[in-house]
């Protein structure tokens, strides 16, 4: 049971910051229907940006809550400022194009990303300093570190603001109102153009978050780190119902969890010795190791989508997502 | 040795002095003066290749290796050799490789064209093996002072040797290790799902179970990986004495902080991809105390008379394969003289069955041309710095400060 609770917390921690990413994906499909593949980029360059600002301070002396502080202080807006400038720059051009421009235009971004990621912060994988000092909680057996109980809060928190922004103020009603259709928002006296780079810098600036977030927990930052986190928070954004908010920290949870348990459970499911008097070449085979797993824990990454494929024949629209009729 | 330096510097300075002295004179009688100088002999040039990656990330460690083969040649030089009745010049020549394949293919192209009589390389496995092609078709003997891959020797060549351990003799030295040092009852062993990784672990899964210790169902990452709490949680569940991972330092680093994070108290162990300093950066104080392996012998372990040697020529410390390489430099030179005949297909032979104590002590060679016995040495990480602990040899484990007194005496 507290392997279960465990596996439970890990996933919850991971789930947290896919939540967070999938907001992203979300809100810019929300609004303008678009796929923005080069969200993941910018959690990695948020991640870097971190990197680099908790490094030059770690010697410093300040508390390390300070630096990090400072850290995510400093990626929020080199992010935000990515976010809109990628907007403005490849996606607004292509505003009224066919919708497969954008798309392509948005692999083509997180490639440029990546590569002057590269450039700028080397191919190496970046060591953050191990400033912060891990302290080890234990309920019912299982052990919850200081991080992760930061991470999950900060998400939890910037959830519950972000859905107090969409719900409760005029940009929100504004962004909702441009998602249901662009061209009566902008007849009622709404600035799209200004709508839509302020849900670029939002997702861009919670890119950034979850960055730093991921870089502090895993200690590590590399220029590729973007491209399987944004897939999976892209996955977790479609699992929810992509477009839908609740839906988005919906499916960045339940990920998380899936993606655990799944990782945690799958070997000991699948091992073949289980079953080992069906045929004589198995239990010869089992003697000899005692363990003849199929499926290890290495297909963690193949769940999330072995998931996304079943919500996607089962419930095409997504967990929360409404049955919407063919915008075009 | 300084009586020999001195004869020779005089014989250089006569031979300028009359040199110039005729310098308007012509050719046949310049050469003259040459002849009545009192210790010259009829000279044979032999070339030596030596490769590494000159320019890149590793360019430290190919110039480490370059000077290791210089210091050897320079010696020998010093040393007056006499070779086929003909006194021995050696000349080096020292190509860049970039770390690259194909750049490393036709640098040994190059060096053969060049009629070397034998190379000293490369550095990196992944450029050795292709290079080895291209040295074997030519019949020009190579040896690696610190390319492990074991499939470098696998390829049915005979000219191509190496000074250090196998990748495959690492396994059962760290698990032997492991055993026979911590106890353990219960291991889980991990891998990357890479050859390397994956290979690695088979050999200490096997080990430990030959050694009695009970080894939980493999588990597995990737090379990519950096969430390893669902595996670790996993084998948290077994109460392990001791993990060993199969991989590289980037997946490692998050590894073990992961898994101090999660409380296991296990003893982790790894093979040289993780035997780094980087450890400690990526996992900071969990790292502590965990154990690695590494072919070879660290280069503070070489022979006394070498590190001196190096020291004095290049005014700084062996890095890392620079005894290695000295060591295969004078293998080829060793041979060369005990064949009489810098001829690649003359001097072969003799490589194959030679004995010789070198820096890092006696190197003979089995029937693929890998080191008999060669060395594992076994780090412990100590404040932030893997630091060796012992080496095993021959399948028997001698602490590190013992090693070092028996190495002091050579």
């Amino acid at each position: 049971m507290d392997i279960f609770i465990q596996q439970l917390i890990n996933g919850l921690t991971l789930g947290a910051v896919y939540a967070v990413v999938a907001l992203g994906y979300t809100m810019v499909y929300g609004i303008i229907q678009l796929i923005n593949f080069a969200h993941g980029e910018v959690v990695m360059i948020g991640a870097m940006v971190a990197f680099t600002v908790i490094n030059a301070l770690a010697g410093s002396g300040l508390p390390p809550l300070v630096v990090v502080l400072i850290g995510a202080g400093c990626a929020i807006p080199v992010c935000v400022l990515v976010g809109y400038t990628m907007e403005r720059l490849a996606y607004r051009p292509l505003r009224r194009a066919p919708r497969l421009a954008p798309l392509i235009t948005a692999i083509g971004v997180s490639i440029i990303l990546q590569h002057l990621a590269m450039l700028v912060w080397s191919r190496n994988v970046l060591a953050f300093p191990q400033i912060i000092d891990i302290k080890l909680y234990t309920i019912a057996g299982a052990v919850i570190t200081n991080v992760q109980v930061v991470i999950i809060l900060t998400c939890i928190v910037i959830m519950a603001a972000l859905a107090a922004l969409v719900y409760r103020t005029r940009l929100g009603t504004a962004m909702r109102a441009t998602a249901q259709n662009p061209q009566v928002a902008g007849l009622m006296g709404i600035d799209i153009d200004r709508v839509i780079a302020a849900t670029f810098a939002i997702g861009a600036g919670l890119a950034a978050v979850a960055g730093v977030m991921v870089g502090t927990y895993y200690g590590i930052a590399q220029y590729t780190m973007g491209s399987i986190l944004g897939l999976k928070a892209f996955t977790a954004a479609v699992l929810g119902g992509i477009g839908n908010v609740p839906g988005a920290m919906l499916g960045g949870v339940l990920m998380g969890v899936v993606e655990a348990l799944g990782a945690g459970y799958i070997g000991s499911y699948t091992d073949l010795c289980k079953i080992s008097g069906i045929s004589d070449w198995l239990t010869q085979r089992c003697a000899n190791d005692g363990h003849f797993v199929l499926f290890g824990s290495n297909y963690q990454d193949v769940f999330a989508f072995v998931v996304l494929i079943l919500v996607l024949v089962f419930r095409p629209s997504g967990l929360l997502g409404e049955r919407v009729g063919d915008r075009a | 040795m300084q009586h020999a330096k001195h004869l020779f510097t005089l014989l250089a300075t006569v031979a300028a002095v009359g040199l110039s002295g005729c310098g308007e004179e012509k050719k046949p009688e310049a050469a003259k003066p040459q002849a009545e100088a009192p210790a010259a002999r009829p000279t044979i040039e032999i070339k030596i290749g030596h490769v590494a990656p000159l320019t890149g990330s590793i360019a430290h460690l190919g110039k480490d290796n370059e000077n290791g083969a210089r210091l050897a040649i320079d010696q020998a030089n010093e040393a007056e050799i006499e070779i086929g009745g003909k006194l021995a010049h050696f000349e080096l020549l020292a190509e860049d490789d970039q770390a690259d394949p194909k750049v490393g293919t036709t640098v040994a192209q190059k060096l053969v064209d060049a009629k070397v009589a034998g190379v000293d390389g490369h550095l990196n496995s992944g450029v050795t093996i292709p290079a080895s092609a291209i040295y074997h078709q030519a019949g020009i003997p190579m040896i690696t002072g610190s390319a492990t891959n074991p499939q470098l020797t696998e390829q049915g060549f005979d000219n191509v040797f190496r000074v250090v351990g196998r990748d495959d003799q690492q396994g059962p030295a760290i698990a032997n290790y492991l055993a026979s040092a911590e106890k353990p009852k219960v291991v889980a062993v991990i891998d990357d799902s890479t050859a390397y990784g994956e290979g690695l672990a088979n050999e200490v899964a096997k080990t430990l179970k030959a050694a009695g210790v009970k080894v939980l169902a493999r588990e597995k990452g990737t090379d990519k990986q950096t969430d390893w709490k669902a595996v670790l949680t996993k084998i948290k569940g077994e109460k392990p004495d001791a993990v060993f991972y199969g991989g590289m330092d980037a997946t490692g680093g998050p590894l073990i902080k992961q898994g101090r994070e999660l409380g296991i108290k296990a003893v982790f162990s790894f093979g040289d991809g993780a035997c780094t300093d980087k450890m400690h950066e990526l996992a900071g104080d969990a790292a502590e105390g965990m154990l690695c392996s590494q072919a070879g012998i660290p280069p503070q372990a070489a022979s006394k008379a070498f590190l001196e040697a190096y020291k004095a020529k290049f005014k700084v410390d062996p890095i890392l394969y620079a005894p290695f390489t000295y060591d295969a430099a004078n293998l080829m030179i060793q041979a060369m003289r005990e064949a009489d005949s810098a001829e690649p297909a003359k001097y072969l032979p003799f490589l194959h069955k030679i004995s010789y104590k070198g820096a890092t002590g006696t190197i003979e060679f089995d029937a693929k041309g890998d080191r008999k016995d060669a060395e594992i040495t076994i780090f412990v990480m100590k404040n932030g710095k893997v630091e060796p602990a012992a080496v095993v040899k021959a399948g028997r484990t001698v602490p590190f400060d013992q090693f070092l007194k028996s190495m002091g005496g050579a």
